[in-house]
């Protein structure tokens, strides 16, 4: 294994979210019934024509802009001919020679400390096909053309990963961007964002690129790595045991975890690319980049140098927090409340809610603890009303539904204990009832100490502040 | 005696006549000759009647226009809503759109009614009209003889008097010859003029819709109808459409028009060409002043014309393909036998011819040397053009080499059936505006001048060929139909 090295480069197709479709008024909305969303240019009806909706447009230069990409002035839409009962016309319509956004790149963090760039060769402008349904009929297909015509920008990179932990770094710092951008919704079950993995290897420090194979049917990061990994691990194998990689196609199959063969270069289409007739070149100027560029939202680089610099987070923590829009949305919703709180709602919500979330399987956007309220509960704790363990309670009742910080603090009666007299009735019926263990303490074993902090928290179920116990305990026994 | 479509206009207007009455007229001459002649491949009687009476209510209410009521033909590829639209191909045999073509949508607009569909070569692809799946048109002139193509069922619809007008649609000669051969008016826009949307594609780059009449005069009030701009066709102009009727009778006095020498060259008909040059003779004498020009790059129209719009043909009939509609054969193994026997049994011959060279022209390894070089080849054709237009108002050639040919004469020989457009072809090249009308006869059979304007000079091209037909009767005559 360690003296191959694997080459990756990745195919992003990224469903924009305009309201209609690329050339028709058909609506994009996802799961409604086959075919009631497809108007008779997305059924490729004889005579019918593609009209741009230039929102697809703008959508691709705010991401061009984004990745710092030289942006086409001229771009040509061509057609892609092939045929398959799902694509209505015959052809698809996409861009071959002339796309809308050229090269740029954007930076990786496949692990802590670690950055890379990865260059972007090109992103391009095309319409989705419709669906084929195999299993609903016996013996024959439904096709739902309502998928037909939605916009994707398909995003291709550089041969630029080394191994599937950086093709999935990549692929979810994508996945970060097009939502920051506001220009995907990035649902990957409902095939909004989609991956196709570049595979090749080679001996380590040779130049020349192996031959590649293409990876398809990737619908989660989880199997885009297993795939990948799959596929490394079969090409090494193949060529050691003296065969040759071949160009071809291979679906992923999550269920045996393993890459299928599905054509080989030789009968891959012909597709016959020409300038869609039907289409006259996009042209982009100036101002139209120079607009974009001026209402480009606050970047996932941009943020996380910012809570860095001004909200003193470690690099860690401001990377995680901004690596989901999501995420950052609510952390910056949360510190709108508790502003000089950011570290302390940086590890609650890296910490706890995430681990909560996690287990939930659940998206930071439908934890059921909004963030103004997970504020109220670290203010709570900043100002000693509740100590941190009881928090961990108050959290868990958050999660559970009932109610806000205050209302569970006040139901339940957390209220931390910090009236010193009622400490030190607390600590005088603890020394009371345990002199064994007084004359330990005294006998010079400070590990007792321990014991008695346990059973006056106990006493107080845990309310009592455990700084203030500490010292008046200490005194005590002391005395 | 047939009327022209100012005439009906001016009877329906003054009260002479309904529409109903006029309608009942035409479809009582279609059913008199239509089996001889074959122009239509649909009659819409029932519709025809009921916009009819729809027109005459609008007019009794004070709400008329020019058109309100002229019963119109339209050429089967103008998709419409309900009424079947057949291409002239098996495979769209039992196609109904549920939609309009903008063309159509504008006609209902301005209250126009409609007779039927009429016949074609299949896709618009042929130069003879004998590509039809319905059969071949006769030529009302002589039966024996083709009636051209591909607009054939309109150009001879017109000609025989079974419409007054109706739209064809001219991808390399489509609207021209078929005038030309049938003895009508007929005029191509320039790309862009007219809406394609709902016109069923052959080659996008290249067709436009456009009317045939009987005079300069008609296609001016058809082709104002059907002009402008459709936020649904990406590649229509927004540029305003002028009032072509309101433009005509200004004269030629001192107008310049050009006489491309390679026009006028070997392979002209030296009939024809007499014909032709006793036109510009009157020409002359309205005021025009004639020069020799050159498009030297005439000889490179055909091989280009035939690789992009074959190349383009192949992708826009792709859609054809039996999963959504159109003819789909009985019983498939499977998808492959679905595709291919499908498209096998649907399409006619020249169709799969254009499909395969088309496929060919763009497959790998070839489209530079075919499509690419083309597309370079149709700058410099247009480029000839644009300097020509520099010295000249106006270009005048013969629309044909030769007069109608018989049914069958070049069916054997699709070269030689290519080479018909060889005047007319350059145009959809350059997307400049042209039009046909009649000028004289060889044989009993029409011959029809060309008349090529520069970029959405529709109007000045209208103008000069009304000029003519105000010195000249050939427009008015008419063909003795036999039944």
């Amino acid at each position: 294994m360690s003296d191959w090295e694997s080459v990756i480069g990745l195919e992003i197709h990224a469903q924009l979210a305009t309201v209609s479709k690329i050339f028709s008024g058909a609506s994009t909305a996802f799961g409604a019934a086959p075919n009631t969303q497809a108007c008779v240019v997305d059924l490729g009806m004889p005579g019918v024509l593609p009209v741009l909706n230039r929102e697809a447009v703008s959508m691709a230069i705010r991401f061009g802009v984004a990745i710092d990409a030289e942006i086409d002035h001229r771009s040509v839409f061509a057609r892609k001919n092939y045929f398959y009962p799902d694509l209505p016309k015959g052809y698809q319509i996409s861009q071959f020679e002339l796309p809308i956004v050229g090269k740029g790149h954007i930076f990786i963090s496949p692990s802590e400390g670690v950055t890379r760039e990865v260059g972007i060769t090109r992103a391009h402008l095309e319409e989705d096909a419709g669906k084929s349904i195999h299993d609903q009929f016996p013996e024959q297909s439904g096709i739902d053309l309502n998928r037909a015509g939605t916009p994707l920008l398909e995003i291709v990179s550089e041969p630029d990963m080394r191994s599937a932990r950086e093709a999935v770094a990549y692929a979810r710092k994508m996945h970060s961007l097009v939502r920051y951008l506001e220009i995907c919704d990035g649902n990957m079950q409902e095939g909004s964002f989609r991956c196709d993995a570049n595979v090749s290897v080679r001996r380590k420090g040779a130049q020349k690129l192996g031959t590649r194979a293409e990876i398809k049917n990737i619908n989660s990061f989880r199997f885009l790595e297993r795939a990948i990994n799959y596929e490394i691990e079969r090409q090494i194998d193949l060529i050691e045991d003296g065969g040759r990689v071949v160009q071809e196609t291979r679906l992923y199959d999550s269920e045996r975890d393993e890459t299928r063969s599905m054509r080989s270069k030789e009968e891959a289409n012909d597709y016959r690319y020409f300038p869609d007739p039907d289409l006259l070149p996009v042209t982009v100027s100036e101002e139209d980049i120079a607009r974009i560029r001026a209402e480009l939202p606050e970047l996932p680089e941009q943020k996380k140098q910012r809570y860095i610099d001004e909200l003193a987070l470690s690099d860690y923590n401001a990377e995680l927090l901004t690596s989901n829009r999501d995420t950052a949305i609510y952390f910056e919703t949360a510190l709108a409340e508790s502003p000089e709180l950011s570290a302390q709602l940086a590890n609650w919500i890296l910490g706890d809610l995430a681990g909560a979330l996690n287990k939930a399987g659940m998206e930071v956007s439908a934890a059921p603890i909004s963030a103004m309220m997970l504020a109220q509960l670290v203010a709570r704790i900043a100002d000693d009303t509740i100590s941190g363990k009881i928090a961990k309670e108050v959290f868990e009742a958050m999660w559970q539904g009932e109610g806000t910080a205050d209302e569970i603090i006040a139901a339940r009666g957390l209220k931390q204990i910090t009236d010193s007299g009622a400490i030190e009735t607390l600590i005088d019926e603890v020394i009371a009832a345990n002199p064994e263990q007084v004359e330990q303490f005294r006998a010079g074993k400070e590990k007792v100490l321990g014991f008695f902090v346990g059973r006056i928290m106990q006493q107080s179920q845990g309310k009592a502040n455990p700084g203030q116990v500490n010292a008046l305990l200490r005194e005590k026994l002391k005395a | 005696m047939a009327m022209s479509v100012t005439e009906i206009s001016q009877g329906l207007a003054t009260g002479n006549f309904s529409s109903v009455e006029v309608t009942r007229d035409y479809l009582a001459r279609i059913a008199q000759h239509n089996p001889v002649l074959n122009c239509f491949i649909s009659v819409t009687e029932e519709l025809a009647l009921a916009q009819a009476g729809l027109a005459d209510a609008s007019r009794a209410a004070g709400k008329a226009g020019a058109l309100t009521g002229v019963p119109l033909a339209h050429k089967d590829l103008f998709c419409t809503d309900g009424v079947r639209t057949s291409c002239a191909s098996r495979i769209l045999d039992n196609f109904i759109a549920p939609y309009d073509a903008t063309v159509i949508e504008h006609f209902k607009h301005d209250g126009a009614v409609m007779l039927g569909k009429t016949n074609m070569d299949e896709f618009a692809m042929g130069s003879s009209n004998e590509n039809s799946y319905y059969g071949c048109v006769a030529n009302p002139w002589n039966t024996a003889h083709v009636p051209g193509g591909s607009s054939g069922g309109s150009a001879a619809a017109v000609a025989a008097g079974l419409a007054p007008g109706a739209t064809g649609t001219d991808t390399g000669g489509s609207i021209r010859q078929p005038a030309a051969f049938c003895g009508v008016t007929g005029i191509k826009p320039t790309y862009g003029r007219v809406s394609r949307y709902g016109m069923v594609a052959f080659a996008s780059s290249l067709d436009q819709g456009g009317p045939f009449a009987r005079s300069a005069e008609d296609c001016a009030l058809l082709l104002r109808t059907m002009a402008g701009f459709d936020r649904r066709d990406s590649t229509c102009s927004e540029q305003e459409v002028p009032d072509y009727p309101a433009y005509l009778g200004r004269g030629i006095e001192g107008l310049k028009i050009g006489l491309p020498v390679e026009y006028f060259a070997e392979g002209l008909d030296s009939k024809l060409a007499t014909v032709i040059e006793t036109a510009i003779g009157e020409l002359r004498k309205l005021g025009a002043e004639v020069q020799d020009i050159s498009l030297p790059n005439t000889g490179l129209s055909i091989p280009t014309y035939y690789v992009v719009a074959m190349a383009e043909c192949s992708s826009n009939l792709s859609r054809f393909d039996g999963v959504r509609f159109g003819h789909r054969c009985e019983d498939p193994l499977d998808l492959e036998d679905l595709y291919k026997r499908s498209r096998g049994e649907g399409f006619g011959a020249e169709v799969k011819r254009r499909i395969l060279i088309g496929t060919y022209a763009l497959s790998a390894g070839y489209y530079d040397a075919y499509y690419l070089k083309a597309q370079q080849l149709r700058r410099m054709i247009k480029d000839d053009f644009q300097q020509a237009f520099e010295n000249v108002d106006l270009i005048l050639s013969p629309t044909t080499p030769g007069v109608a040919f018989k049914i069958g004469a070049k069916t054997d020989d699709p070269v030689s059936m290519y080479l018909q457009d060889i005047y007319t072809i350059s145009l959809n090249l350059a997307g400049l505006p042209g039009m046909s009308l009649p000028a004289g006869f060889v044989d009993g059979l029409p011959v029809g001048m060309q008349l090529i304007g520069n970029y959405f000079d529709e109007a000045g091209l209208l103008n000069a060929a009304h000029s003519y037909q105000q010195v000249t009767d050939w427009h008015l005559q008419t063909p003795i139909l036999k039944t």
